[in-house]
């Protein structure tokens, strides 16, 4: 593999013209690396989605859909190419979770880890390993990969001009994975990376999925991943979505989930880490009666931000799709939760619910809150809401009038309204794992 | 120590400017059981939260003192580590608080305040199902949120299960009664008086004589628009169950 560095002459972007978030868009795309020639089947993907960004700027707050997430900060940020990290097992060990010894993929930097990555017992038939090795064996694979709708979108087109491996899990018709499979990406140093994932569950199939994000070193690195996930004819994805980058770190990530008839996606997303986070969370259900389950929790403290926009699309009778989606933010600290939910005509007899929680803990915190129902059918049921509390003072005095300190009951009462996010996760290691960082946090 | 608990002297308290409690005098010693009965609205949750001390109600007048000292100088957390426990009205549930962890750390809060070593959660569990077994509770309660989904009965149960734990030296039982069968009515009444001791006190505060029945008061007080009309033994209580409130309110008037 070739590398680099083209970006040198981009110079202090500290006021950011158009101009500026233009050249600084380039020097990002201008990091990419040669694709491996067991991907070359990917070179039309890739050049359309280079041509996508080659032209275009880093948002600024002036579009809608960036408005309260300012990007100025990672314009103050220059990335190199550098050689990709050596670490060994001992500096992953803490990440790993029990359930998945042998169903686990590490991607070191956006880099494929075979030596930390261990497949052993995973059914005849299922893949689960990285693209570049498994397009040989599923060539169907260039029927799915950057085919969701949304792909134009800046940063999801970025990783698309720019990966350059990536992982892939392919469970066959009506196979039934027992194991979890663990997506670990680890970051280690100051770079940027495009982690990119495909998951296919066929027909009948049914798979639990963990994605995480973790760190080994608190620098100013910026990941932009994208996950795809098909969920074919009555097929059930459970899937965990775990973010925990360092708190000086850029993190724009896509999940975007398409649902053939009778499928079930449950997800859960929780977002600890990054200076500035945003996920883009889009499911398309695309047949009838789908059913959709996204709880997220995202916590922020300091001066960080923490964005999720996603969107629910139905588009077909008998669809369910329910969502939760909790922010806990102080100090200075600033929520974003934008949730389109998009029921057309055709998508009659549907239930939809989106509520959007979100628990304020000081009084320069700020949570902006937008939760966008378009419907266009009669014949569904829709609920929203959207609520933006401190803790309740009843709720501090019972614990108080129970010898609880005031203090410590207020800790209680943010535990407890991160922890029913938290509880949903069926992987007991990463469950109980993410109870203890959210006590701490909330300590 | 005085073996006075408790000693409320012209106590006048408003919310938000309106004035609740308006001139209210109680003395509890040691080893009593005082109830204080009244129509509803008349100030007996606000007395009782103002005891807990709770932030809505705004003392403006008059004296607490627990067991010789100045209760409104302490925060809720020191009141209740000092031995003051409120069973309230209308319990809060609280989604995401697992019971039983509620229960150890307050056990464990008030330990900590008395200079013992605080429990972990295998020692606690022992002293917890011993008094789940006492409230004939369901174990099972104690791995549920606390209150969350719990029936009007089993908030009650759970209200006595902490005071079980704590053993204050007042415990204040604010309309207990209310919402329960007569089997739960007993076996909470019993589990009242099987905590009752020769150096603490306890004030239930009902409105229906029916509780009186099974735990015996030793004074009576009937309280209307935010004072003390009437006190006398337990034998006013029926009084107040044959003739109802009217004429207490009435005398008084007469009498004012
Ligand atoms: N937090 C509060 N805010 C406003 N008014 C209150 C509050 N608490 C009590 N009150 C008022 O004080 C009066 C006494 O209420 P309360 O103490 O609950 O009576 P009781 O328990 O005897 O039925 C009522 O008129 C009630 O509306
Ligand atoms: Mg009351």
């Amino acid at each position: 593999m070739t590398i680099q560095s083209t970006l040198s002459d981009v110079g202090n972007l500290g006021v950011s013209t158009k101009v500026d978030r233009a050249a600084y868009l380039l020097g990002l795309l201008s990091l990419r690396s040669e694709l491996p020639s067991e991907l070359a089947g990917l070179k039309e993907i890739r050049d359309r989605a280079f041509s996508l960004v080659r032209d275009r700027a880093i948002p600024s707050t002036r579009e809608e859909e960036w408005r309260f997430t300012d990007l100025s900060g990672l314009l103050q940020v220059q990335f190199q190419n550098s050689a990709p990290s050596e670490i060994g097992f001992p500096q992953i060990e803490s990440f790993l979770l029990p359930e998945s010894t042998n169903s686990r993929l590490v991607f070191v930097d956006g880099v494929y880890a075979p030596a930390l990555s261990a497949v052993n017992d995973l059914p005849d038939g299922v893949l689960a390993g990285n693209l570049a090795a498994g397009v040989q064996l599923f060539p169907k694979l260039y029927e799915h990969l950057a085919l969701h709708p949304g792909g134009e979108e800046i940063f999801t087109a970025l990783n698309t001009a720019s990966f350059t491996d990536g992982a892939i899990v392919w469970v066959p018709k009506n196979q039934a994975i027992t194991p979890p499979i663990h997506l670990l990406f680890v970051s280690t140093r100051e770079a940027l990376c495009h982690p990119r994932a495909l998951v296919v569950a066929e027909t009948g199939s049914s798979v639990t999925l963990v994605e995480e994000y973790v760190c080994l070193a608190e620098g100013a690195y910026f990941t932009n991943p994208v996950t795809e996930i098909w969920l074919g004819e009555n097929a059930e994805v459970r899937h965990t979505r775990v973010q925990r980058d360092s708190v000086a770190a850029f993190h724009i990530g896509k999940t975007a989930v398409s649902q053939a008839r009778d499928s079930r996606y449950d997800c859960t997303t929780v977002s600890l880490g990054g200076k500035l986070s945003r996920h883009h969370l889009e499911v398309y259900q695309t047949g009838e009666q789908t059913d959709t389950k996204l709880n997220g929790l995202t916590i922020v403290d300091g001066d960080r931000l923490g964005d999720t926009h996603s969107l629910i699309a139905l588009s077909q009778p008998y669809g369910t799709a329910n969502q939760v989606n909790k922010t806990i933010v102080s100090d200075r600290a600033h929520a974003v939760f934008n949730g389109r939910v998009v029921v057309p005509k055709a998508a009659q007899l549907t239930n939809a619910a989106q509520l959007s929680r979100n628990l304020l803990l000081s009084p320069k915190a700020r949570v902006d809150t937008k939760p966008q129902l378009e419907i266009t059918a009669d014949n569904v049921k829709c609920a929203h809401g959207a609520t933006v509390s401190q803790l309740e003072d009843d709720e501090v005095f019972y614990l108080q009038s129970r010898g609880i300190e005031a203090d410590q009951a207020r800790k209680l009462l943010t535990y407890a309204f991160a922890i029913e996010v938290i509880d949903r996760i069926s992987v007991a290691s990463l469950r109980n794992a993410l109870t203890q960082l959210v006590r701490i946090q909330s300590a | 120590m005085s073996d006075v608990i408790l000693s409320v002297k012209d106590l006048t308290a408003e919310v938000d400017g309106t004035p609740i409690l308006k001139g209210f005098n109680l003395e509890i010693k040691a080893g009593e059981i005082h109830a204080i009965m009244g129509p509803n609205g008349s100030g007996k949750s606000t007395f009782s939260k103002i005891l807990a001390g709770h932030p809505a109600y705004t003392v403006t007048g008059g004296e607490i003192v627990f067991q010789g000292q100045n209760l409104l100088e302490l925060e809720p957390d020191e009141r209740a580590k000092s031995g003051v426990f409120l069973a309230f009205q209308y319990p809060l549930e609280i989604p995401g608080v697992s019971n039983v962890d509620f229960l150890r750390v307050s056990y464990n809060a008030k330990r900590k305040h008395e200079g013992l070593d605080e429990l972990d959660a295998f020692d606690f569990d022992e002293v917890v199902r011993s008094k789940v077994t006492l409230l004939k509770m369901d174990p099972s309660f104690l791995n549920r949120s606390v209150n969350e989904g719990f029936s009007g009965g089993e908030k009650k149960r759970n209200e006595i299960l902490q005071m079980a734990l704590l053993e204050p030296s007042l415990g204040i039982l604010d309309e207990i009664d209310s919402g329960l069968d007569i089997d739960a009515l007993k076996v909470v009444a019993s589990s009242v008086n099987a905590l009752k001791k020769p150096e603490n006190a306890t004030l239930i505060i009902t409105h229906y004589q029916r509780l009186l029945n099974y735990i015996t008061p030793d004074f009576v007080h009937v309280m209307a628009n935010g004072r003390i009309l009437k006190s006398g033994g337990k034998d006013l209580a029926l009084e107040l169950e044959a003739k109802g409130y009217d004429w207490v309110l009435d005398s008084q008037a007469v009498g004012a």
